[in-house]
């Protein structure tokens, strides 16, 4: 058998994760009902007072984003696990990080991308300006693949375990809280006619930083969940 | 030396001795636990223990 | 003198030394906390600016320091753990945690008792109370990890891990956050501008001194039981005057 190329394995690994997603479409859009529904709660808690909504708008999109992201998480490893396909992946010899990361970027597409294309929508229900969307969706652009990767760490360690969609929640949101900042930080600087820039440029600093480790880390923490 | 006007603490005393409190509150428990489970770990080793002179037998 | 460090890394031999240890940790402790208290209350003099509610400084400011940097040494037993395979290193970790877990709680508890008085909430969003929030959230995650796992290997390791993983991050944290604080142009917990009256770091110093001997000595402790526990099926620990009663 030739040996794959780290770009076939990632677009098998890739392919492969987001197919069989689509056979369970239900449970892709179920995390953007979750988060469609949880930005649509604020206001009627909070009442409809245009202003302070308008001053809400990133966060509650933010938060609702990180939590719809945190939801979807145990579907990035259990299924895998469970049929011994985790256990086959890790006796290959390709590179097990490569193979995480393709995981994660199919995790991303089906659970963040939709969430960058449907927050203008729920931003315009908060009247947000053109200016502020443009910013949300570039920072959730950014900030959700991060999401995602902080995510896979944290599905990694608690594979298998009992409580785990509120455990992996417990480990992961405090680590989330940077990205968190800095994504509700730009919108909020467009807003108060300041530039977005350094928020963006932190968070595309994430990004890279992530890139770098989180497959790799991500790899480890599988090899010590599968002993 | 007023001793009432001392735990007054010039009308901070719910927010000093509070804290105080809490520290003395937390330390106490702390200790009680760890002393607690170094005793159920003890009896548990002499249950293991007395359960293999048992098998032996 | 040669001493054989390496003999200790056993869990054997550690758990003879550690009981040893305890006693001379315990009392100094309590010494310096008792030092502490009288030069905090009846040695150091009033604030200016915030009268008598300042003395909970003596407290919290410490709870702080040693919450961050029992998370540190944690992390790097861990860490060793993690490297080098030596399950004692791993132990130990896991003793440190609910110490460490204990002090942000007093960190905030007395964090939020100062900030009521003297800025009118109970609850004050500055950077170092809300990084010290999540420190707290990054220890309970970490125990609770460790709680959920059956294996005591695997738990080492994943704990190993996310420890690791946390303190990395807890500079990221602390930064985001403080970014965050003076964008929203929170409050500072702080002591009023003048610097601090001699017997004021005197008092701070011993009680810093004080809780950080004690936690070692009340880790020290949980981490014998939890050698107990691990090595429950090994000779030397039915040979012990404890067990063998």
């Amino acid at each position: 058998m030739n040996t794959l190329s780290v770009y076939s394995l990632l677009d098998l690994v890739i392919r492969r994760d987001v197919i069989l997603a689509m056979r369970r479409r239900a449970d892709v859009l179920t995390t953007l009902i979750f988060f469609v529904l949880v930005v649509s709660l604020f206001p009627l808690a909070v009442g409809s007072e245009m202003d302070m909504l308008r001053k809400m708008a990133p966060g509650v999109v933010w938060v609702a984003a990180l939590l719809a992201s945190m939801l979807s998480l145990g579907r990035m490893f259990s299924a895998d696990f469970q049929d011994g396909t985790l256990e086959q992946m890790m006796l290959v010899p390709q590179s097990l990080s490569m193979m995480v990361l393709g995981k994660i970027a199919a995790h991303w597409m089906l659970s963040g991308l939709p969430l960058v294309l449907i927050a203008p929508v729920l931003g315009l229900q908060f009247d947000m300006s053109g200016d502020a969307l443009l910013v949300l969706v570039i920072s959730l652009l950014i900030g959700t693949p991060v999401l995602s990767m902080i995510g896979a760490f944290g599905a990694a360690l608690t594979l298998g375990l009992r409580g785990g969609g509120v455990l992996v929640s417990l480990l992961v949101l405090p680590l989330c809280v940077p990205v968190l900042i800095f994504g509700t930080g730009a919108v909020t600087a467009v807003t108060g006619g300041v530039s977005a820039a350094p928020n963006l440029a932190l968070l595309g600093a994430f990004l890279l930083m992530s890139l770098l480790f989180t497959p790799w880390v991500s790899a480890l923490a599988l090899r010590i969940s599968m002993e | 030396m007023n001793w009432t006007e001392f735990f007054a603490m010039k009308g901070y005393a719910l927010y000093v001795w509070g804290s105080y409190g809490i520290v003395l509150l937390v330390l106490m428990v702390e200790i009680i636990l760890v002393r607690h489970k170094r005793k159920i770990t003890l009896q548990q080793l002499r249950l293991i223990r007395d359960a293999e002179s048992l098998e032996s037998i | 003198m040669a001493i054989n460090w390496f003999k200790y890394s056993a869990p054997s031999t550690f758990y003879g030394l550690a009981g040893k240890m305890i006693p001379w940790l315990a009392w100094p402790a309590a010494l310096l906390f008792c030092t502490g208290m009288y030069i905090g209350f009846f040695v150091a003099p009033t604030d200016a600016v915030q009268s008598e509610a300042y003395r909970i400084i003596f407290v919290h400011v410490p709870a702080s320091i040693l919450s961050m940097l029992i998370y540190l040494v944690m992390a790097g037993y861990a860490a060793l753990g993690l490297i080098f395979n030596t399950r004692l290193s791993s132990m130990m970790a896991t003793a440190l945690a609910p110490t460490g877990a204990l002090f942000a709680f007093i960190s905030l508890w007395t964090g939020a008792l100062w900030g009521k008085p003297m800025w009118g909430a109970w609850w004050v969003w500055d950077a170092r109370l809300t990084s010290e929030l999540i420190l707290l959230f990054l220890y309970l995650g970490f125990i609770a990890l460790q709680s959920s796992i059956e294996d005591p290997r695997r738990a080492d390791r994943a704990g190993a891990l996310l420890a690791i993983v946390g303190s990395v991050n807890v500079p990221i944290i602390y930064f985001s956050v403080q970014w965050w604080n003076t964008m929203h142009q929170g409050s500072t917990v702080k002591l009023s501008g003048t610097s601090m009256h001699i017997a004021m770091q005197q008092a701070m110093f011993s009680m810093l001194a004080a809780m950080w001997l004690y936690a070692i000595a009340i880790s020290l402790s949980r981490v014998r039981s939890i050698i107990l526990e691990r090595e429950r099926n090994t000779l030397w620990v039915a040979e012990l005057a404890e067990v063998k009663q």
